[in-house]
């Protein structure tokens, strides 16, 4: 960053010549700055800047793919869509969805990596079994899933009956369907939070334990609530942000297992936009729903960051 | 002497939960296994067991693979990973080079797109995106399903902070020695990269590799399904009943990815991580 102003910088001193060969290589570099820079930014441009402008100029459009004309509408998009049934049960279950999973992986998350950092044999193989879920391909594993909540020949309704508890048909009954879908959001999430946490928690530094029982906070919770919750600030609004903004994206599990249903009980916010713009192609309807998550996700992402301003007293 | 007692008794505590949360985690796992081993019978009956009183993987195995071309899949997932990620860097570690490394007017600004970009969740630009892809006749490719993550702001965003790690007189020695701008990114930064490479190589194929949402958008021909795609296909398709067959053809997808895994926990954990940062 700073070596061209340095390079200019000393060649001042020296005789005019030198300046200019200087001055050369710095407007040769900066010719190369800009051709080192081209490929990306205009693929920025084309791929991801572009289309996000496109996305919110499209929602005041009628467009359907297809369709020979398209006009702009104003906001019919949007009086359409807060008027539309589904898109408030898909906003309500996205909530739901969000509301559950977030603390539910949060605090396993946490209290997994607390009680793996609590001793010292095993580590690693703990690390790696509860990472696993976050390697393996969701769309295989919700299959497996699927197959382990079956109603008569699945795992959990199994033991459900072994241990004289009632069976449920989890996914096809709507009462249930969504709260399943949560579970298996909670059970791919925990290790990612738990690799966060425990790297939070290493960088606490002992002294502070040390510091804390000699003041007296000698039982684990005691610790936990003077040191540890504090130091983890920051990394646990982090984490709630980074699950939330996860949580808000559900769609692969809906998609596969039960296509929003049964009786839309768990149709979710990208669910509604795919099916809109994806399978009856309205893209100009399929844009506003985007709109609307976009604005819930840079929502999270503002309170992140306001939050991450405060947190930086603690430490 | 007096805490003797108490230490091993929260060891064994620390263990006890620690092993049944695992239990909770691997069951999926574990039921999978179990479940491709068994033959048809064992799995339609009421009685629960782990461990197939008749081995039948092999046969599940291959009933998957006469079902559907499984290998032609992983394939398809291996050309699109890696051209997605060879495409990043070559992209990325230019840009990144120059933004953390050269002057010119902009360089602020466009750091600051990058910094934007980075919050833009990939369904938001799905609509515009397929729209191009239709326009351009790309759809149903390889090319649909690599060309919209050639870009990765949050690459140049990650190498572009290691790369301010990198001493600038490295730089000034190659400068020395007639190496052109565009030289020093591939003979002295990218070497100097590697473990930021490595790491952000691993996010990025895995990412891709577990991507359903996309190839489901910009894929109609069978030839070209990439692994989630094809689970889900032989879900809805081949399956019907046949949960032997589907437990092994989601083993076979699982099984890339989790055995490099193993093999490389730690930059694996690195890698994904990464997200975090997203």
């Amino acid at each position: 960053m700073s070596d061209g102003s340095m390079t200019i910088g000393a060649a001042i001193a020296p005789a005019g010549a030198t300046k200019r060969t200087v001055q050369a290589h710095g407007s040769r570099r900066t010719y190369s700055a800009y051709a080192l820079v081209t490929p990306a930014a205009v693929l920025m441009l084309i791929m991801l800047l572009g289309p996000l402008a496109g996305v919110i100029a499209l929602s005041f459009t009628d467009y359907q793919l297809g369709a020979p004309h398209f006009s702009w509408i104003g906001l019919s998009n949007y009086q359409d869509l807060f008027a539309d049934k589904v898109f408030w049960t898909a906003l309500r279950n996205t909530l739901a969805y969000v509301v559950i999973v977030v603390p539910g992986a949060v605090i396993a998350g946490l209290a997994i990596a607390l009680l793996i950092q609590s001793g010292t044999s095993l580590r690693s193989l703990y690390r790696t079994i509860y990472f696993l879920p976050v390697m393996a391909t969701l769309i295989a594993m919700a299959v497996v899933w699927e197959f382990m909540l079956h109603p008569q020949f699945g795992l959990v309704n199994g033991m459900l009956r072994g241990a004289g508890l009632p069976a449920f048909s989890w996914l096809q009954d709507r009462s249930t369907a969504l709260y399943a879908l949560c579970a298996i959001g909670i059970w791919q999430a925990v290790g990612f939070n738990m690799v966060l946490f425990l790297a939070g928690l290493v960088s606490i530094p002992k002294q502070l334990y040390e510091a804390a029982e000699i003041d007296g906070a000698s039982s684990g919770w005691a610790r936990f609530r003077l040191v540890t919750w504090p130091m983890l600030g920051p990394v646990t609004t982090f984490v709630v942000v980074i699950s939330g903004i996860r949580s808000f994206q559900v769609f692969d599990t809906v998609h596969v297992l039960t296509k929003g249903g049964p009786s839309k009980s768990t149709e979710v916010l990208i669910h509604t936009m795919y099916t809109e713009g994806f399978e009856f192609f309205r893209s100009g309807y399929a844009a506003a729903i985007t709109v609307v998550f976009l604005v819930f996700v840079l929502l999270l992402t503002l309170i992140k960051s306001r939050l991450a301003d405060r947190g930086v007293h603690y430490t | 002497m007096s805490n003797a007692h108490p230490i091993p008794f929260r060891a064994i505590l620390r263990h006890v939960l620690l092993i049944a949360g695992a239990a909770l985690m691997l069951a999926p796992f574990i039921w999978m296994i179990s479940t491709a081993s068994k033959p048809q019978t064992e799995i339609f009956s009421s009685e629960l067991h782990l461990i197939p009183h008749q081995f039948a993987l092999a046969e599940n195995l291959r009933d998957a693979f006469a079902r559907a071309n499984l290998l032609r899949f992983l394939l398809n997932g291996v050309i699109v990973t890696v051209s997605i990620f060879v495409l990043q860097v070559m992209v990325a570690l230019p840009a990144a080079y120059a933004l953390a490394k050269l002057r010119f007017r902009g360089r602020e600004a466009l750091f600051a797109l990058v910094l934007f970009g980075i919050l833009i969740p990939p369904q938001a630009t799905a609509i515009p995106v397929f729209l191009m892809l239709h326009k351009a006749g790309l759809l149903d490719s390889y090319a649909a399903l690599v060309l919209p993550f050639t870009i990765s702001v949050f690459g140049i965003f990650l190498m572009r902070q290691f790369f301010k790690t990198v001493p600038d007189d490295l730089v000034d020695a190659a400068r020395m020695d007639g190496i052109s701008e565009f030289g020093i990114v591939w003979r002295v930064m990218l070497p100097a990269a590697i473990p930021a490479v490595t790491a952000f190589g691993i996010f990025s194929v895995v990412a891709h590799w577990n991507d359903y949402f996309w190839p489901l958008i910009v894929l109609n021909s069978e030839q070209l399904r990439t692994p989630p795609l094809a689970v889900a296909h032989f879900r809805n398709n081949e399956a019907g009943t046949s949960y032997g067959p589907l437990m092994a053809a989601a083993m076979v997808i699982i099984a890339p990815l989790v055995i490099a895994f193993l093999f490389a926990q730690r930059r694996f954990i690195e890698g994904i991580t990464l997200t975090g940062i997203k």
